[in-house]
């Protein structure tokens, strides 16, 4: 009988011990986890918003500076301020005299692996994409990130036609073509070995532009060469 | 005298945790753990290199925290435990690269979270900082966290050579190469393995024997 209860004690204060240990453990693995995240938080955003930046230069050359947009229900563009959040972000370069230079859109959609998120480089004055660079991607290293680096590929974009009809629609929609079988300028030469990531940049694109492209030429036919107009706010 | 006995003695098996994990048990080469981060990451050495540090930089952690650990978690929950420290530390990896710069982060984004079921780690923790002092466990973790670098970097570079025509992304060959596309996929991962396996138990025989 008392070894029964011997046991009894010896189990509470083991299950006590384990309790306590992993209720240990947990709190300084949570304290370790909020530390790292608070420290690096500002730093990582800092180039987060760097990288953003760098790609709307690079898409747009000539641009000095820049405007965010965001897309209302009626689709027209208004100005978004600091901490404004929409799903499409558009950024409207200017140059020296403030004119539009183009419009740089973040466009993201499913690729092979997790979503892909772009921004590429419209030029509403020739109609055409002009830059086009990855901001984030999980694709196969080596294989889908070719996307990112591969040079024939990244040449599609720097004249890619996205012209509109009369009826204020794009003549033709944006589609990703099997490598070496380009023939219009609307077609976006593909990646062998890369075919699910380069086509998914294709329907990306092409999504995007077919909706964005028709609302960023008006725009662009209201507020062209009349200088001052950014700094009005 | 006894005195001095022990402290070199000590010495000696520090060094020689240390040197194990470099040759004569490489988690690679010779215990082939970890195939998971080894087959999937070693395309290019870039990748190779980053993997094979975070990896290193995990294990050394791990191991501290269990050695020190050690005496006050009881049997029973050990394993749990073991998983909750690597885990943490991995999420801390996750933050702390994507601090230091998000080009790498964006190549090695999903591999990163990967670390955590690496069955090196673990196996470290249970075998040996779970049983040592924690100094001993440090070098344990920096031989074989370089171990696994070195070996990483080995299958990395071969891989890049053959299948991208360069190495660090720098062209190797001139123009007109024909790069072997299979060595970057999964399947030359596996060959590239198995021949750096047979090298290395090669030489291995040939020691023992002689």
């Amino acid at each position: 009988m008392s070894e029964v209860a011997n046991m009894e004690t010896q189990n509470l204060a083991s299950s006590k011990k384990m309790l306590l240990a992993m209720v240990g453990i947990g709190i300084i693995s949570a304290l370790l986890i909020v530390t790292t995240f608070e420290l690096t938080l500002p730093r990582v955003q800092r180039l987060k918003a760097e990288a953003l930046e760098k790609a709307i230069f690079e898409v747009l050359p000539g641009t000095v500076n820049t405007q965010a947009f965001g897309v209302n229900a009626n689709g027209e563009l208004f100005k978004m301020k600091e901490g404004d959040k929409t799903e499409t972000a558009i950024y409207a370069g200017y140059d020296n005299n403030d004119n539009i230079v183009g419009y740089a859109i973040e466009a993201s959609g499913q690729g092979y692996a997790d979503i892909i998120r772009i921004l590429y480089g419209y030029e509403p004055d020739k109609e055409t994409l002009i830059g086009f660079q990855v901001l984030e991607s999980k694709e196969t290293p080596g294989l889908g990130d070719k996307i990112e680096k591969e040079e024939h590929f990244l040449n599609n974009f720097k004249a890619l036609d996205v012209s509109l009809s009369n009826n204020n629609k794009l003549q033709n929609k944006v589609i990703t073509v099997k490598q070496g079988e380009k023939q219009n300028p609307w077609e976006i030469d593909g990646i062998t070995g890369a075919t699910i990531s380069s086509r998914a940049i294709g329907n990306i694109i092409g999504t995007s532009t077919s909706e964005l492209v028709p609302i960023l030429y008006n725009h662009y036919k209201k507020n062209h060469q009349k200088p001052k107009e950014s700094n009005e706010q | 005298m006894s005195n001095d006995n022990s402290s070199s003695e000590q010495k000696v098996t520090t060094t020689d945790e240390f040197i194990k994990g470099l040759w004569r048990e490489n988690p690679v080469f010779v215990q082939v753990l970890g195939m998971c981060p080894v087959l999937a990451v070693s395309n290019t050495a870039e990748n190779a290199l980053a993997m094979g540090l975070a990896t290193a930089f995990v294990l050394l952690m791990s191991n501290v925290l269990v050695s020190l650990l050690r005496n006050f978690v009881p049997k029973q929950v050990r394993i749990a435990s073991y998983i909750l420290i690597i885990a943490t530390f991995v999420t801390v990896t996750d933050y702390a690269i994507q601090a230091i710069s998000v080009e790498l982060h964006k190549s090695l984004g999903a591999f990163i979270s990967l670390i955590v079921v690496n069955c090196l780690i673990l196996s470290r923790a249970e075998a040996f900082a779970s049983k040592n002092t924690v100094w001993k466990s440090i070098f344990d973790a920096l031989g074989m966290g370089l171990g696994f670098t070195f070996a990483l970097f080995c299958l990395g570079s071969v891989r890049e050579i053959l299948g991208n025509g360069s190495l660090f992304n720098i062209a190797l060959f001139p123009e007109g190469f024909q790069s072997w596309i299979v060595m970057i996929l999964p399947a030359g991962g596996f060959f590239t393995l198995a021949i750096w396996l047979l090298i290395i138990n090669g030489i291995q025989t040939r020691k023992t024997k002689s």
